[in-house]
């Protein structure tokens, strides 16, 4: 099980430094010599050079990619260009409306996609399970932004029982935040509750059919103990690989929707940023938002300790 | 020899071909062939069905969708339907040009790494970061450094979905590379390079085409979301994405931007995750003997 764990951790340094690099190769990929992209074409030579030696662009290549790799591990992210205070202070002022957008989305795909998915496969074949299964189909056929935009339409302009856009910190009272946050979640955690109704649906369908299924049911135990006990737990590892999967994309998914509702979040930090080439914090929030990401399938690989007994003799 | 001689089975009638009768078995999956089918027409007669989508017609700003108008007009005055029928052409092609840029450096990618095992390692772990990234953040990074252009985004979705060509690839070429037929080949002084394109190759494809017709999904659903946050396509571009961005800020006078390049969205990716789910069945034949399994115990 130790070695397990080792193993997962080392893994991650290949993976860390990958992303590090692309992150840092960003800046480059821009056609023409960066400084002058970032300073826009009405700049002169003197802001052009500024920009260049505040980003170290004036460094060869290696030597740049060196210094990136220090700063990260000494967790600097460098000083925004536009917002004139450094990247991680601009993202941790950003953070608290993405983080709970995310978790409350994350509540509403788990608490409707699982039962969605348990009752089709245990009703399978029925008008139940039929009827969630189209459903499930068109929320996975349906873009977030486009659902929270029919939401917008729907709960917003015509009937009025929300806010049309906008966000109201926690410091203003959390009844407030969460009303804020009701459509945006439903429009994030909707499409999301479709995926996992899926997979939740198809695993419990495969471990009904194994034989300790049959032979619970042989020995006499009720239905409601062989689905709800043996099967239940068995089908829960596939799904708990995907409700780690659709955190991190609800992370990305918030990135959108927060657009669509105007929620001054991660995500309109680097939409922003992009618009005004401000290449430090796109850096920056493409580097948190993958570091997050890649400790959530960390978090997902080491919980099947907990839940599978047989990874541990692996 | 059997003492007993059965009846001579009658001669069969002319069939289609295998695949198509099982693929018209499944009716959910003739139904988004029909779906994308639609697409496709609507995009290829573009020039025909519509007017031209950037002409604006000033004085009709916001108007209702009517006869003149069937979808209505945007805030400068362009026909909707005309901008919903040019997107659909736009969409087609971006995800198209991905699914073919992802086959390309994804089946390369994958061959190589799932083949010559000193390059495995090395190949898969750029794979693993870039995949480390989430697919909408790191394309929106992409596009930053790109600048925007439909080539672009082109080239941005691609990079974001090749690894998982790839990936899909490397595991079937893992298992496909120890079969008999393979080491028989070997055996017969088979080159690496006939071995991989005349036996490896086909053989992995068909997880490789179920995987492409989900990527074309991804593409034209990031295509659209880019589009919509005003990093993808410029704004003069007919996308259904830039028709949503200007949706939005006119949500309560103008609810048709919304609507019809909403439902346009939603029908494309659903014929297109229906045909997917048909193609699955049809190439796995894993799944296809299952389902004959349930038939039989139905």
């Amino acid at each position: 099980m130790k070695t397990y764990v080792a193993r997962r951790l080392l893994a991650l340094i290949p993976v860390a430094l990958v992303v590090a690099t692309v992150a840092f190769v960003l800046i480059h990929l821009a056609p023409g010599d960066p400084a002058s992209v970032i300073a826009g074409p009405d700049a002169n030579a003197d802001d052009v050079q500024r920009i260049e030696r505040q980003l170290g662009l004036d460094a060869p290549f290696h030597v740049q990619l060196l210094r990136w790799y220090g700063r990260l591990l000494q967790g600097d992210l460098g000083e925004s260009i536009f917002l004139r205070k450094p990247v991680t202070e601009a993202i941790v002022d950003r953070v608290e409306p993405t983080l709970l957008l995310t978790l409350f989305a994350m509540a509403v795909a788990v608490v409707i996609g699982v039962p969605a998915g348990v009752l089709s496969a245990r009703f399978h074949n029925s008008a139940t399970d039929q009827a969630l299964m189209v459903f499930a189909l068109v929320g996975v056929s349906i873009p977030n932004f486009l659902l929270g935009l029919l939401f917008i339409l729907c709960f917003s302009v015509w009937l009025g029982w929300f806010p049309v856009a906008g966000y109201s910190p926690l410091e203003y009272g959390w009844m407030l935040t969460l009303r804020s946050l009701v459509l945006p979640a439903f429009a994030l955690g909707l499409v999301q509750s479709a995926l996992i109704a899926r997979i939740a649906r198809s695993s419990m369908l495969d471990v009904l059919r194994e034989q300790y299924i049959t032979a619970g049911r042989a020995k006499g135990l009720g239905e409601r103990a062989v689905v709800y006990k043996h099967a239940f737990r068995n089908a829960m590892i596939p799904t708990i690989t995907i409700i780690g999967i659709s955190f991190a994309i609800l992370i990305s998914g918030a990135v959108v929707v927060e657009t669509v509702f105007n929620i001054p979040g991660l995500g309109r930090l680097i939409i922003s940023a992009v618009l005004r080439r401000d290449y430090p914090v796109i850096q920056g929030v493409v580097l948190c938002v993958a570091g997050v990401y890649m400790l959530i399938n960390l978090a997902v690989d080491l919980s099947y300790l907990v839940i599978d007994p047989r990874v541990k003799y692996q | 020899m059997s003492v007993l001689a059965l009846p001579q089975p009658a001669a069969a009638p002319r069939r289609l071909p295998r695949w198509v009768s099982v693929f018209a078995r499944r009716k959910i999956a003739v139904a988004g062939a029909v779906l994308m089918a639609l697409v496709v027409a609507v995009g290829l007669l573009a020039p025909v069905i519509s007017r031209s989508p950037t002409y604006m017609d000033v004085a009709a700003r916001l108007s209702a969708p009517g006869s003149m108008y069937w979808f209505g007009t945007d805030d400068v005055g362009r026909d909707v339907f005309s901008r919903v029928v040019y997107g659909a052409r736009l969409s087609l092609l971006v995800g198209s040009a991905v699914v073919l840029f992802s086959f390309v450096v994804g089946i390369s990618c994958g061959m190589v790494a799932g083949y010559y095992r000193r390059l495995d390692n090395a190949v898969m772990r750029v794979m693993d970061g870039l995949m480390a990234f989430p697919a909408i953040v790191l394309a929106i990074a992409l596009m930053a450094s790109l600048g925007p252009s439909v080539l672009n985004v082109i080239i941005a979705i691609g990079v974001v979905y090749s690894p998982r060509v790839a990936r899909v690839v490397r595991g079937s070429v893992l298992v496909i590379r120890e079969t008999a037929y393979v080491e028989a080949a070997r055996a017969l002084g088979a080159s690496d390079v006939s071995l991989i394109a005349r036996h490896i190759l086909p053989n992995c494809l068909s997880p490789v085409i179920v995987q492409g017709s989900f990527v074309f999904a991804a593409a034209v659903l990031t295509e659209a979301a880019l589009s919509f946050l005003g990093v993808g396509v410029p704004p003069y571009v007919p996308s259904w994405g830039n028709i949503l961005a200007d949706g939005r800020l006119y949500i309560q006078q103008a609810p048709w931007l919304v609507l019809f390049p909403g439902a346009a969205i939603m029908l494309t990716i659903l014929g297109l995750n229906l045909f997917g789910d048909g193609l699955r069945d049809l190439l796995d034949p894993k799944i296809r003997g299952l389902h004959t399994e349930r038939q039989r115990a139905a």
